[in-house]
């Protein structure tokens, strides 16, 4: 039952990639999201059992069958459903299935070959998305871990005739190598000191160990898997690919590029807990950069301007909160916030997709504005989900958030509590910054909205006067088949005017709001009287068994623990006045972020302008990224090329290879024109020859 | 008569064969000077036969005849398709037996 869950997406990948180009488009689309919402449904049932039985032993495990078995070291191939999967499981599938819905809209204008290659794609994705997080030990779940990155190849390189698109492809599969080299170092690494992949196996036998003061073994191995997660997850210093994978569709960048696939390495480190929490060190160092990193991109996404750059930036800026949380031990505040995180960035994704749908690929933020009226359900989804990634309380983010911060200084990490604080102040600007000039303020798009560079490549015969009103309002019933155009006339109004999501975006945009608002309610924090009932339910995850085991640490103090340990309770709530006034510090950052976004970019929307003129050299540094792909261009990319070019072309294989093979063929060829003379066809040289062979033959013999 | 002589005789007429060979520049005196190579060397069996007391000598010169008249045979025939080719029996003429 359990396996179902992957390979029902991976046949409707099979059906879509063999038999898609002779599918209708209603059929591959349907298809596609037919099997996901199966998968979803399977997905819940599994889940649902699992919570039935008792907390202790909450594990589904089925093996398909025994892959690897050398000596004594097994290995299966076997799925396997616990706390933290079944989380993941459910992101994956259910949001996954929102997006393939809307798709099913979006994507309207490819082929029907394009739209089914599109579709076995999303497909495949989630098939190795389901591996990898199904998987019951390292290397099941490393299949899934490349297969992700190859669909995430296949996918940003979808428009694979533009080159900007190829070369993003390109980019972020040889970025993820990086990683993967890595975290297979890591899972070998594994092999040798545990002599065994099985996550459970290897938490069990970590458990037995002191955790590490100096840097030894774990510390080693950690730190390569996470390595590998920097990568995946696009953390500092591997973050570069994330914001090119934008080239994409936009559904891909919800569903890949925000809600699952980068989520991976946070998952991975959760799946891991207790190795990680072995080793101090490493656990220092991610939450160093997972805060680093929460700043840095948060930086950047203040000044970008194109609409998807800057949720790209606050993707890497939110992973960079997992991160830290992961770091300071607080597992569950980690997955805590993957989990609301994948709900409000799927729907900004997605709303910014409408956006750019509504404006025919339009999208820089600078020719847009003023869309609130036109395209109010875009609107107001795109406005939730970015008050509960702000961080404004009662909504999922805030919970998230706050319950990562105040973990943070709970840990002692003050600066880095400071550090995430001051991101979170950012991405409340960044976002507003976001929504005011895409939706408030004077409309800009009218006349740009042909400037294109977004999805759609091409565009439409531009219909005039009461074509391109009957055409919009064609539109607004049916989608989006003929990109029309306002432009050429001035206003826009009434003219082509940017028409709505239709239903099946609007649906996915409306549940995803919808749960920006509620998911976070199933993890109240003790502070506003609530239980962490997420954090109690991972809690058996992180530490391979039950509350019978002694707990090392004391951040994984929750509800289970509470039920078993009561002496832990009274330590929670000794911090209720802290987490109190962390609480409100965050959210008054986050109205303050509201604030000044409100201020410079919709009242006084000179002052940026003024800023960045008199600060040209800040306001550079931050439009091209801190100058990271050029430093990264200079400092790897020329050099790999100029060693590649002079030394392995030129040198090595122009002169030593070619040499050789050249220098073998002239030495024949040389001995030849002397050889050559011996056959000159005369019969007397042949028997002269003849005869002084025998004579020297018989000489040898005589004389031997 | 000692052995010595007849094989000196032998060796003598083995190397006019051989020069004849080399240095004529008719393809009949080349055959003419393969028998008598031939003959040198069946020279040199009998009289070992001889200086053995053993018949193997000369069974074997037997032989020797007998190819060398089925080679004289094949040979001028051999001289004859190549003068109705050519129209020479010079050796020199035929250099066509390489690539």
């Amino acid at each position: 039952m359990l396996a179902l869950i992957p390979l029902l997406p991976f046949g409707g990948f099979l059906v879509n990639a063999f038999l898609g180009k002779r599918l209708p488009k209603p059929v591959s689309g349907g298809l596609a999201t037919a099997v996901m919402a199966i998968s979803f449904a399977i997905a819940v049932m599994q889940v649902i059992a699992l919570a039935g039985m008792a907390p202790e032993n909450r594990q589904i495990t089925q093996t398909l069958f025994n892959w690897i078995s050398v000596g004594d070291f097994s290995l299966d191939l076997a799925f396997r459903l616990d706390a933290l999967s079944a989380v993941m499981i459910l992101v994956v599938t259910g949001i996954g299935t929102l997006i393939h819905l809307y798709s099913t809209s979006y994507m309207h204008e490819e082929t029907d070959p394009e739209y089914a290659r599109y579709f076995s794609y999303l497909n495949l994705f989630c098939f190795f998305m389901l591996v990898l997080v199904l998987g019951s030990n390292v290397l099941v779940m490393f299949v899934g871990w490349e297969g992700v990155g190859l669909c995430s190849y296949l996918l940003i390189g979808y428009y694979y005739e533009k080159k900007s698109a190829s070369d993003a492809a390109k980019k972020a599969f040889i970025v993820n190598r990086v990683g993967d080299f890595a975290f297979i170092l890591g899972a070998l690494l594994l092999v040798v000191t545990f002599n065994s992949l099985d996550f459970t196996t290897i938490a069990l036998a970590v458990k037995q160990m002191p955790p590490e003061a100096t840097f030894g073994t774990l510390s080693l191995i950690t730190l390569l898997l996470f390595i590998g997660a920097t990568g995946k997850s696009a953390q500092l210093p591997l973050y570069v690919w994330l914001p090119d994978a934008m080239e994409g569709p936009t559904p891909v960048s919800a569903l890949i590029h925000a809600a699952t696939m980068v989520t991976a390495g946070v998952y991975m480190i959760g799946r891991n807990a207790l190795l990680f929490e072995h080793a101090p060190i490493t656990l220092g160092i991610i939450a160093a950069v997972g805060a680093a990193t929460a700043l840095f991109a948060g930086t950047i996404g203040l000044v970008q301007n194109d609409i998807k750059r800057v949720l790209a930036y606050s993707t890497v800026s939110q992973l960079g909160y997992m991160f830290l949380a992961m770091g300071v031990g607080a597992f569950g505040a980690g997955i805590f916030h993957l989990y609301t995180h994948a709900f409000f960035k799927a729907c900004l994704f997605l709303g910014s997709g409408a956006v750019i749908h509504a404006l025919h690929g339009e999208q820089d933020i600078r020719n847009m504005g003023g869309l609130k009226k036109h395209i109010p359900i875009t609107y107001w989804t795109f406005v939730i989900a970015s008050v509960a990634i702000a961080g404004v309380p009662l909504l999922a983010g805030f919970f998230s958030k706050d319950e990562i911060l105040f973990e943070t200084f709970l840990h002692g990490h003050q600066v880095l509590w400071a550090v995430g604080a001051l991101t979170s102040f950012l991405t409340a600007t960044y976002m507003f910054r976001l929504v005011h000039l895409t939706f408030h303020g004077e409309e800009r798009f009218a006349a740009h909205a042909h400037g294109a560079h977004g999805d759609h490549g091409t565009h439409g015969e531009q219909p005039t006067g009461e074509e391109s009103a009957a055409a919009a309002a064609h539109h607004a019933t049916h989608g989006h088949d003929q990109p029309d155009h306002g432009h050429g006339h001035g206003t826009g109004h009434g003219h082509g005017a940017p028409h709505d999501a239709p239903w099946p975006m609007a649906t996915a945009l409306i549940v995803l709001a919808i749960g920006s608002i509620v998911a976070g309610y199933i993890n109240i924090p003790h502070a506003l009287g609530g239980h962490t009932a997420l954090n109690a339910w991972l809690e058996p995850a992180f530490n391979a068994t039950n509350c019978g085991a002694p707990v090392t640490t004391g951040e994984l103090a929750g509800l289970a623990l509470e039920n078993c340990a009561p002496g832990e309770a009274a330590e929670t709530g000794d911090h209720t006045a802290l987490e109190l006034t962390l609480m409100a510090v965050s959210s008054l950052l986050a109205f303050a972020g509201i604030g000044l976004a409100t201020f410079l970019w919709l009242k006084n929307r000179q002052i940026p302008a003024k800023l960045a003129a008199q600060y040209p050299g800040v306001y550079n540094l931050l439009l091209n990224k801190y100058y990271v792909d050029e430093l990264y261009d200079a400092a790897i990319v020329q050099p790999v090329k100029v060693v590649s070019t002079e030394g392995l072309w030129r040198g090595f294989d122009v002169k030593l290879v070619d040499g050789a093979v050249n220098g073998a063929g002239y030495f024949v060829s040389g001995i030849s024109i002397v050889l050559r003379l011996l056959q000159n066809g005369s019969v007397k040289t042949y028997a002269a020859s003849m005869f002084v062979g025998v004579v020297a033959v018989l000489a040898y013999y005589m004389w031997r | 008569m000692p052995l010595g002589h007849y094989l000196v005789l032998s060796g003598l007429l083995f190397a006019i064969g051989t020069a004849g060979v080399f240095l004529r520049r008719n393809l009949i005196t080349l055959l003419l000077s393969v028998e008598l190579m031939l003959n040198a060397v069946n020279l040199a069996f009998v009289a070992f036969g001889r200086q053995f007391g053993t018949v193997d000598g000369q069974i074997i010169t037997f032989f020797v005849m007998t190819v060398a008249a089925a080679e004289a045979a094949v040979g001028l025939a051999l001289v004859i398709g190549l003068f109705r080719h050519r129209e020479s029996l010079n050796p020199e003429a035929f250099t066509s037996l390489k690539w």
